[in-house]
């Protein structure tokens, strides 16, 4: 048997509806038990202050949105290259998640800017190239309402997901030849010498796979609502032949 | 493939309201700058490679949905779909037209608008230069634009909210080689990768414009 079989829209609807709620369960407990760690069981930044723990959703939310694109041009890949319709469906349902996560990202961020900064918003490299992902996110949503018939919309719009993924990377890094910026490095990656310190860490980690978890669930509910949605139709169009 | 060039460029010459028509508009913001912004001359030395830029961008959007909506409401690309040239070169004729009609001109007329909007020497021709290396990049992303939402009705800002965030590098880039030799500074570095940009989309814009074209006519 082969991976492919779960593309299938009976099998899909199958397994992800046992699967769901072990995944809303374990993103909530995470998300939940992540924030509660990090707001109220760690200490305070020696320069940031209790600012520090917006961390605890700036850094996730920020994670999700730039994955979220990469989750639509895989799914759209598929789609183009194999035609399971649930894999248009799941790059159709992962925009708006992704949309949203972009904004939490950029609230969380002039939230966290306001007192450290002075200042809401800057048009420093990374807020200038979030921004810049937030309206792909917008554009790719348009068109997706915009086309009427559904194969054709699922084909554009992959084309779309495709062309953005190149331009969102090429506005990342002609954004950094632009201008210098005031936000920090990053803290945390797999091959620095000096990581954020383990008390911070730790939260910050369970919260990201939390938000890794509610990003898979959001996409997946919206996935099978999009089928139904898809049965609903059809059934209309066979009644209304009988 | 020359023979369509040359059709479009006709036709974008002779049929009223297309040739013409974005220059104007390019003329009608770099005089409408100095209202918005005041007339004082440092100020506008400063922003006129910016003002012009997003002029030249925004005279190239407003043009692009004349690139393939006329001829696939008139069954034109049905025809150019079967004819035996590749879709993919038909498309790139067709922006190739289009940056003729618009882009060349745009950069060609621009020193003249930055010496009224007060732009230091040699800011000027590297303007044009920039302007002239860039703007290809604009009629090509344009051309997948115009293709992807070429079966839509009314699709204007639809194309607009599409193509203007594809247009960031190109703008970046432009914008900054005009901008450091206003300010007296080497623009090598942002004119070169301007030229990547430019060669890099009209090299392979034409292919995914003939995809979403190919989806458009099925």
């Amino acid at each position: 048997m082969s991976i492919w079989e779960y593309a299938n829209p009976v099998r899909f609807m199958g397994w992800t509806g046992r699967l769901l709620p072990w995944l809303w369960g374990g993103a909530a407990l995470l998300v939940v038990g992540g924030l509660v760690w990090g707001f109220f069981f760690t200490p305070d930044d020696f320069r940031m202050g209790s600012t520090v723990k917006i961390i605890y959703l700036h850094v996730p939310s920020a994670l999700m949105a730039i994955n979220g694109w990469f989750v639509m041009v895989v799914a759209s890949l598929i789609w183009l290259i194999r035609r399971h319709h649930v894999s248009a469906l799941v790059a159709r349902a992962a925009a708006p998640v992704g949309a949203v996560m972009t904004v939490v990202g950029l609230v969380t961020g002039a939230v966290w800017g306001q007192p450290m900064w002075g200042t809401w918003w800057v048009w420093d490299p990374r807020l200038t190239s979030f921004f810049v992902l937030f309206l792909f996110y917008l554009g790719y949503i348009a068109l997706w309402q915009a086309i009427e018939d559904p194969d054709a919309a699922a084909d554009l719009t992959s084309v779309l997901a495709l062309v953005g993924g190149v331009f969102a990377i090429l506005s990342r890094y002609a954004v950094l030849f632009w201008n210098q910026g005031l936000h920090q490095g990053a803290t945390l990656s797999l091959d620095a010498e000096e990581n954020i310190a383990d008390v911070f860490w730790l939260p910050l980690v369970t919260t990201m796979a939390g938000f890794g978890l509610l990003f898979l669930a959001l996409v997946l509910t919206r996935a099978r609502m999009h089928v139904r949605l898809r049965r609903a139709r059809a059934r209309m169009l066979r009644t209304r032949v009988a | 493939m020359i023979a369509l060039l040359l059709r479009d460029l006709r036709l974008a010459v002779r049929a009223g309201g297309g040739f013409g028509l974005a220059l104007a508009f390019f003329t009608i913001l770099a005089v409408l700058t100095p209202f918005a912004v005041g007339p004082e001359t440092p100020l506008l030395a400063r922003i006129a490679p910016g003002v012009l830029w997003l002029g030249a961008l925004l005279a190239c959007l407003l043009s692009l949905d004349r690139l393939l909506a006329l001829d696939a409401a008139d069954g034109t690309l049905e025809l150019l779909a079967v004819a035996p040239l590749p879709l993919e070169g038909a498309v790139a004729a067709k922006a190739a037209a289009h940056w003729i009609v618009t882009g060349l001109p745009l950069a060609l007329l621009a020193p003249v608008l930055g010496v009224l909007l007060s732009l230091p020497g040699q800011g000027a021709w590297v303007l044009t230069l920039s302007l002239g290396i860039g703007t290809p990049a604009l009629s090509f992303i344009g051309a997948f634009g115009a293709a992807l939402t070429a079966g839509v009705q009314r699709g204007g800002l639809l194309m607009a909210l599409i193509v203007l965030p594809l247009y960031v590098p190109t703008l970046i880039f432009g914008a900054e080689a005009a901008g450091r030799a206003a300010r007296g500074a080497d623009p090598a570095t942002p004119l070169m990768l301007l030229g990547a940009v430019s060669l890099g989309c009209v090299a392979l814009m034409p292919l995914a414009a003939a995809a979403a074209l190919r989806v458009n006519l099925r």
